[in-house]
């Protein structure tokens, strides 16, 4: 008969209901279990380390050598606090401004076309940007910024990684801080314009004000991602585990740590778990960072109930 | 300087900005495309002729390793991952969840999408020391998998959200279980699952950092599940580094074949949202 084999009985139905909602249940408590085994793993697998060692003198130490058993994390520490720092110094106020454009000025197609032009880039490989910059960025930096400063450079080192590293987030931020612009309510630029204050005062003390949350967690982000990048800086950096003395310097960051001793190393117990450190290490301060992110863009919500 | 002319410099510094991030971005994929693009006219087949047995010294051969490996990490980590994501993004839905319960779970999907990919490497790693393997195909399709995982669902959550009320409230009106209103809510959200799946699976086919130690940086050809391989990301990784001019040579023409892949996903993804967008109830007629 036709009905019973196009519309299934109830009892069919209600069991598919059972097997589906049980499946689907595990499938929404995925994310934390993923979160709490990749945590505790991490933990675990760093305890051989700190059982051995004390925290405070790696994190102080600034001798690296896994083969001598002396693990220093403080060289990488500082490369990766300056990249980081450096990059979002000089992204931050172009992807602001970038943003103020798309969302304010841009209209009609112009605005498509940017706007698409910059969520295409946040999908380029990080490994194509690495690429291009060791034929643009690093001959730039050792032929011609070096000697502009007096320094001798080959143009591998902090400076070409944070330049790269602000090119590659830049777009993240923008698109995240255009998303927080365009939330904000119509009223506040008509009332704005309205009493007679110019596009830029209104821009400046209107919107930048009202929008400041969204952005600051956008830079949190952003910072967050520079932190934790590894592949533009593997390339980039130089890979000398030193404190560097200046910003054409060689260094060290804390993810390139891990890829440039993991390879040979990772047979040896402690080294292992000294590397396993570094990326616990990377996790508790992106998630820091994010975490803060996401407590402004919550206030930001309630404030202006989007 | 008057407020007027303040103004007026604003909006060319905002102007100029935008100018500026356009311009870097198209040196980007203009040296890549022109770069790869040279090396590959000299000798289009190093795509699919396998690597010599001098590869990584001489570049003998051409880096059809890579793209098989490529293909064969990413496709099945990304069904893996899209199975997992839209089940869990379904059940974040109201019907099944709270809302405390979802944004609690959305919580920590935005931590798992900004831990930094090197940790999901080292994280699935110790997972091969613990049980004893060695780096394999297997493993860079659980790290892809966990790493595509979050990305997938924050965008199938976003697009089963942003599905007409009306699906599920006349579905249930009729008569259906929670299960059969989930799959109407689904089809009717089709056109954001199928983007997001999409920006999953360019996400994927572009990271290094994962696969770097999971999959085993070999320079043969996959054969087997559990036998060593490399991706297109890793490849150019390796081979940019190298001192031999034809080596890093292939590393232009990969990120090439990368560059042109990832911008064709974007397009299709973009095609498709438009295409499906006039099935679906509320959506635009195209």
């Amino acid at each position: 008969m036709a009905e019973s084999t196009d519309t299934p009985r109830l009892g069919q139905r209600l069991r598919i209901e059972r097997v589906s909602e049980l499946w689907l249940r595990m499938a929404g408590y995925f994310a934390i279990a993923l979160f709490a085994l990749i945590v505790l793993t991490l933990v675990h697998r760093s305890l051989p380390l700190l059982s051995e060692y004390s925290v405070v003198q790696m994190l102080t130490s600034t001798d690296w050598d896994p083969s001598q058993n002396s693990f220093g994390f403080l060289p990488a520490i500082v490369g990766t606090v300056y990249v980081a720092v450096l990059s979002m110094l000089m992204g931050t106020p172009i992807a602001i401004l970038t943003a103020i454009y798309i969302a304010e000025y841009a209209e009609g197609r112009m605005k498509t076309l940017v706007s698409s032009f910059i969520d295409v880039l946040a999908a380029i490989p990080s490994v194509i940007f690495g690429l291009v910059a060791l034929v643009v960025v690093v001959p730039l930096v050792g032929d011609y910024l070096a000697p502009l400063f007096g320094a001798s450079a080959t143009g591998l080192g902090i400076l070409t990684v944070s330049l790269v590293m602000a090119i590659v987030v830049t777009p993240f931020m923008i698109s995240l801080s255009v998303e927080s612009l365009e939330a904000l309510p119509d009223e506040l630029r008509e009332t704005s314009l309205g009493v007679g204050a110019t596009k830029w005062e209104t821009i400046r003390s209107v919107l930048l004000r009202a929008a400041g949350p969204g952005i600051f967690s956008a830079v949190l982000l952003g910072f967050g991602r520079v932190f934790g990048a590894t592949i533009v800086p593997a390339m980039l950096i130089g890979g000398q585990t030193q404190i560097p003395d200046s910003l054409f310097a060689t260094g060290q960051t804390l993810p390139t740590l891990i890829v440039s001793d993991f390879g040979e190393l990772m047979s040896i117990p402690i080294t292992q778990s000294a590397l396993i450190f570094v990326g616990l290490m990377l996790v508790v301060v992106v998630w820091i960072f994010n975490f803060g992110a996401m407590l402004l863009q919550r206030r930001l919500r309630r404030r202006w109930q989007y | 300087m008057d407020r007027y002319a303040k103004q007026r410099a604003f909006g060319v510094l905002a102007r100029a900005a935008a100018g500026l991030v356009v311009f870097v971005m198209a040196v980007v994929i203009g040296v890549t495309i022109f770069r790869g693009g040279r090396v590959l006219l000299a000798d289009p087949s190093i795509v699919v002729s396998p690597p010599g047995s001098r590869y990584a010294l001489e570049g003998t051969g051409g880096f059809f390793h890579a793209v098989l490996g490529s293909a064969f990490i990413v496709g099945p980590a990304t069904l893996v991952s899209m199975i997992l994501a839209i089940s869990t993004a379904t059940y974040l839905q109201s019907d099944y969840s709270s809302e405390r319960f979802s944004d609690a779970v959305n919580m920590f999907l935005n931590v798992l999408w900004a831990t930094p990919p090197i940790v999901y490497g080292v994280f699935v790693l110790t997972i091969v020391i613990a049980v004893g393997a060695r780096t394999s195909l297997f493993f860079g399709i659980i790290a892809i998998a966990v790493f595509q995982y979050p990305i997938m669902t924050r965008y199938i959550d976003e697009a089963l959200r942003s599905a007409p009320d009306t699906v599920r409230e006349s579905t249930y009106g009729l008569g259906a279980t929670r299960f059969e209103t989930a799959k109407m809510t689904a089809r009717a959200a089709l056109p954001g699952i199928v983007a997001g799946v999409i920006m999953g699976f360019a996400r994927g086919i572009g990271d290094a950092a994962t696969v770097l130690f999971t999959a085993g940086r070999s320079t043969n050809m996959p054969n087997g599940l559990f036998e060593p391989a490399t991706t297109l990301p890793v490849l150019i990784f390796d081979n940019s580094m190298s001192f031999n001019e034809e080596v890093r040579a292939h590393a232009y023409a990969a990120s090439f074949v990368l560059i042109v892949v990832v911008l064709g996903l974007i397009v299709v993804s973009r095609l498709l949202a438009g295409r499906f967008a006039q099935y679906v109830p509320g959506g635009r007629h195209a």
